[in-house]
């Protein structure tokens, strides 16, 4: 038999996924409900006796009340319903300092008729504040075993264990039951009219489980409702006789809600034995500053100011360390491999791709951190309060405020971010317009296109009113362009493809707490993990599809012989000749590699690292490094990208752009600063160039088309940025929105309408600049 | 004021005219009837918003559009302009 199924509900803020962690240890598992992204959670815990059982985390909820597809998950995880089994057991976590609104959802899934086990948790609370509660009491009241638990300090938690134990070993009759009985007369036929319609499969021909199930039909079924699964006659029972109700004069959702309220406000005064009061003193004392509406905004501000930091500038030498560490790894690898197309495969393609996945986890963790804490903490709870106004203003929650912050600095773990958020609309629609903040791959973009073709500071020209530097004005227009469009997009989008009106805000502020290590850590490796083997298989292959595309074919038609050139050099500078190179890196001589040009001018230059390159004069280096680049030129432009570019050429032509452009396009569509080093090899600078690098500047400004008209002018330069500030060129944020949301649908929606945006924009600048008389 | 909040009051509540959002800092008011989308009301429902509970202004932003309230020993917030559509019923003795 498979090992049994315990699920573990409560509360937001109950602390659950504390309680879930001490359970389960560091061996949980983190996946999606089918459908919805939702996170899934789940764990192994061990029973006092040594047997394993797996642990489910239900997402938190105040009630199994649904109407999303999302909040079903509760009453379908815990009631069985298709496609789950029911659990054997369930741990309903309840935060004992506001225990009447937590026994509300008690109530509900002790009338499921489950093995239910309460765990009673800040029980330290309530005793730091000398109030303390019957635990038999409260478990005579419920009929079910009841725990006093504290998640955080560990304490309770093996008594929980020997609990769930007893309680999978019980007996069928030791199931919960409904303990209000409260229904008046007209309720109790209300329901009882509805009861016929639960289907076979959820009652389990169980009475006290199939009315509970009819009451849950008429609070939850609405006319728009987004519940699946649900039978039709069961939804027309259930929203004839709430109509008929309604006609009546009564309120069955009311009523409903007040039967269970009725119970809780009557049995509490036995739970304790001094009233329970509120418990909130240093918490009300934080919050007087925290959230006040001059000093609390300033506060808020400086934390974004200090995650934003820490994303922009801390965590600039950890990925300098990456990109280190897989650079050294590549020159050993080199070392190691024969030179030729396998190890350029290994080397470019594979760990290059490998490379652009942990390029991205010192933005992830460091994030990670700072939202836990946050979260943990309390203080997310306050920052959404504090900018639900502004968000609103957009159609966005403001819960949406750090991801769309992060996105200035990388897209991938401000995507990541979009799970603090409750609601799946809400979830999409941040991850949709995220994309569009300039991020840090976009400023070598910028950065070169500005230095090569606007007039620095000190060129006439180059300053606004005589102070301001037109180059930097420049930059600073592109990030207000791209909050003006971001922002523009999620108005747009939430009016649109994610219609529907803002929900009213019903939130909680959790009491402060210290956030615990453990969690925090636990946190960041879920993610790091999440990213690199989910998403990161996607980057992976991506990149190597890339490599492919510049790389191949690889017997072309060469317009010169680089090797003959290479071999002339070194002969006039009194150097022997390199003969005859194979893939193999081994010298013979094939006829076949002589037809097709011999030796590539590449592997002349490798045979002459191979051998002591001090001895090489100078000058001879330079002109085979020269040769190199214009065969890499060459053969870039014969690839298939470069194919690639030159048929999209007809496209991109309005906006102002040429083939070249355009296979620089392609490579960026690795990683936008990847733009960069595509267009130093189109140019035949060598793939080393980066954005200040004086001869690609020039190089850009020399370039003509055909009839002698220069390329690249201040117009054009205008236009290139706009398309890189609203296309989605990024693999990487294609794969984290497809791991995000489990489906190809929204990276391929991402990417349709970002590109069309930035054509169009593209064109707009670049023709209405024309028409302007601008060049 | 420290204050313990009494559980349902018997009787049906009488409306005032007044809405949770008009409650001041630290007042203490008995909610009457919430109004507005039904998931909106059934979730504050099944939070304890039912007619006859005392609740407790805690936090009152205006600028920001929000309030915070205290029912049962928990805490809420709101937007001040959805909180328009909870009334209050007959204020208790302070």
């Amino acid at each position: 038999m498979s090992r049994p199924v315990v699920a573990i509900a409560g509360n937001p803020n109950s602390g659950k996924t504390t309680l879930f962690n001490q359970l389960t240890g560091a061996n949980a598992k983190v996946g999606n409900y089918a459908g919805v992204t939702v996170e899934q959670r789940e764990g192994g815990m061990t029973l006092p006796d040594g047997r394993d059982v797996l642990l489910l985390d239900i997402p938190g909820t105040y009630s199994l009340s649904a109407r999303s597809a999302e909040e079903q998950i509760a009453i379908s995880v815990m009631a069985g319903l298709n496609p789950y089994h029911e659990p054997d057991a369930v741990i309903v976590v309840v935060d004992s300092t506001q225990l009447a609104r937590n026994l509300y959802l008690v109530l509900q899934i002790l009338e499921l008729r489950l093995k239910v086990v309460v765990a009673l948790n800040m029980t330290d609370v309530l005793a730091a504040n000398h109030v303390s509660i019957d635990v038999d009491a409260v478990s005579a009241a419920l009929g079910v075993p009841v725990v006093a638990v504290s998640a955080r300090r560990g304490g309770g938690v093996k008594d929980l264990r020997a609990a769930v134990q007893k309680s999978l070993e019980a007996p069928e009759t030791e199931r919960s039951r409904a303990v209000t009985n409260g229904w008046d007369a007209r309720l109790s036929e209300d329901v009882a009219a509805v009861e016929p319609f639960v289907p076979k499969g959820w009652d389990r021909d169980d009475d006290g489980r199939r009315r509970a199930l009819a009451g849950w039909a008429i609070m939850s079924i609405d006319d728009d409702d987004e519940l699946w699964d649900v039978p039709d006659d069961l939804r027309a029972a259930a929203l004839g006789r709430r109509r008929a109700a309604t006609a009546a004069g009564r309120d069955l959702d009311l009523d409903l809600a007040r039967a269970r309220y009725e119970w809780i406000d009557a049995q509490l005064p036995a739970f304790f034995e001094t009233p329970l009061t509120p418990l909130r003193k240093v918490t009300d004392a934080i919050d007087k500053v925290l959230i006040h509406p001059a000093a609390g905004m300033l506060l808020f501000l400086v934390v974004m100011a200090l995650v934003f930091e820490s994303l922009f500038t801390w965590s600039a030498p950890l990925i300098d360390g990456v990109e280190a560490g897989v650079e050294a790894f590549t020159t050993g690898l080199t070392m190691l491999l024969p030179a030729g197309l396998l190890s350029d495969f290994i080397t470019q393609g594979l760990v290059a791709g490998v490379g652009a996945v942990l390029v991205f986890l010192p933005q992830i963790l460091m994030l990670f951190l700072f939202i836990s804490i946050l979260e943990d903490s309390g203080y997310m709870a306050r920052a959404a309060f504090l900018m639900d106004r502004v968000m609103k203003a957009i159609g966005l929650t403001g819960r949406a405020f750090v991801p769309m912050l992060s996105g200035y600095a990388c897209a991938i773990p401000a995507i990541m971010a979009t799970r603090t958020m409750e609601r799946q609309r809400d979830r999409l629609l941040t991850m949709m317009v995220v994309p569009i903040m300039t991020c840090s791959a976009r400023l070598p973009v910028y950065t070169l296109v500005i230095a090569a073709l606007f007039p620095p500071p000190s060129a006439e020209g180059g300053t606004l009113l005589g102070f301001f530097s037109l180059q930097a004005l420049i930059m600073v227009a592109m990030y207000l362009f791209s909050t003006v469009m971001a922002l523009a997009a999620a108005f747009v989008l939430g009016r649109t493809v994610f219609k529907g009106t803002t929900p009213p805000l019903v939130l909680e502020l959790p009491p402060y707490r210290m956030p615990h290590p453990a969690s925090v850590l636990r946190m960041m490796w879920e993610r790091g993990r999440l990213f690199v083997t989910e998403a990161g298989t996607v980057i992976l292959t991506c990149s190597v599809v890339l490599w492919v595309l510049l790389t191949f074919p690889q017997d072309v038609e060469l317009s010169r012989d680089y090797a003959a050139e290479g071999n002339a050099a070194r002969v006039a500078a009194g150097v022997a000749p390199i003969l005859d190179v194979d893939d193999d890196g081994g010298v013979g001589d094939d006829d076949a590699d002589a037809e097709t040009g011999g030796v590539a001018a590449g592997e002349v230059i490798d045979a002459a690292a191979a051998e002591d390159a001090s001895l090489l004069p100078v000058a001879l280096m330079a002109a085979l490094q020269d040769l190199r680049a214009a065969e890499a030129a060459e053969r870039l432009r014969l690839s298939y990208g470069g194919r690639l570019g030159r048929l999209i050429e007809p496209t991109i032509a309005p906006l102002g752009f040429d083939w070249k452009i355009g296979v620089g396009l392609i490579g960026a569509f690795a990683a936008r600063e990847v733009f960069v080093s595509t267009m130093g090899i189109v140019y035949g600078i060598g793939d080393e160039a980066d954005e200040t690098s004086m001869p690609l500047r020039e190089r850009l400004h020399a370039e003509t088309w055909p009839d002698g008209r220069p390329v690249y002018t201040p117009l054009v330069g205008l236009s290139l940025m706009v398309f890189f500030a609203l296309a989605a060129q990024c693999m990487s944020t294609l794969a984290v929105v497809r791991r995000e949301t489990r489906t190809w649908r929204w990276p391929i929606f991402l990417f349709t309408y970002m590109t069309a945006m930035a054509w169009a924009s593209s064109f707009v600048v670049y023709q209405g600049g024309r028409l302007l008389g601008f060049s | 004021m420290s204050t313990t909040l009494d559980p349902l009051v018997p009787g049906i509540p009488t409306p005032t005219g007044r809405s949770l959002a008009d409650l001041v800092y630290d007042e203490i008011g008995i909610l009457g009837a919430v109004e507005g989308e039904r998931s909106f009301r059934r979730r504050l429902l099944e939070m304890g918003f039912l007619p006859g509970t005392p609740v407790r202004m805690v936090r009152n932003i205006p600028i920001g559009d929000v309030l915070e309230v205290e029912l049962r020993t928990s805490r809420v917030s709101l937007r001040i302009s959805e909180a328009r559509s909870i009334h209050l019923a007959a204020p208790v003795q302070p």
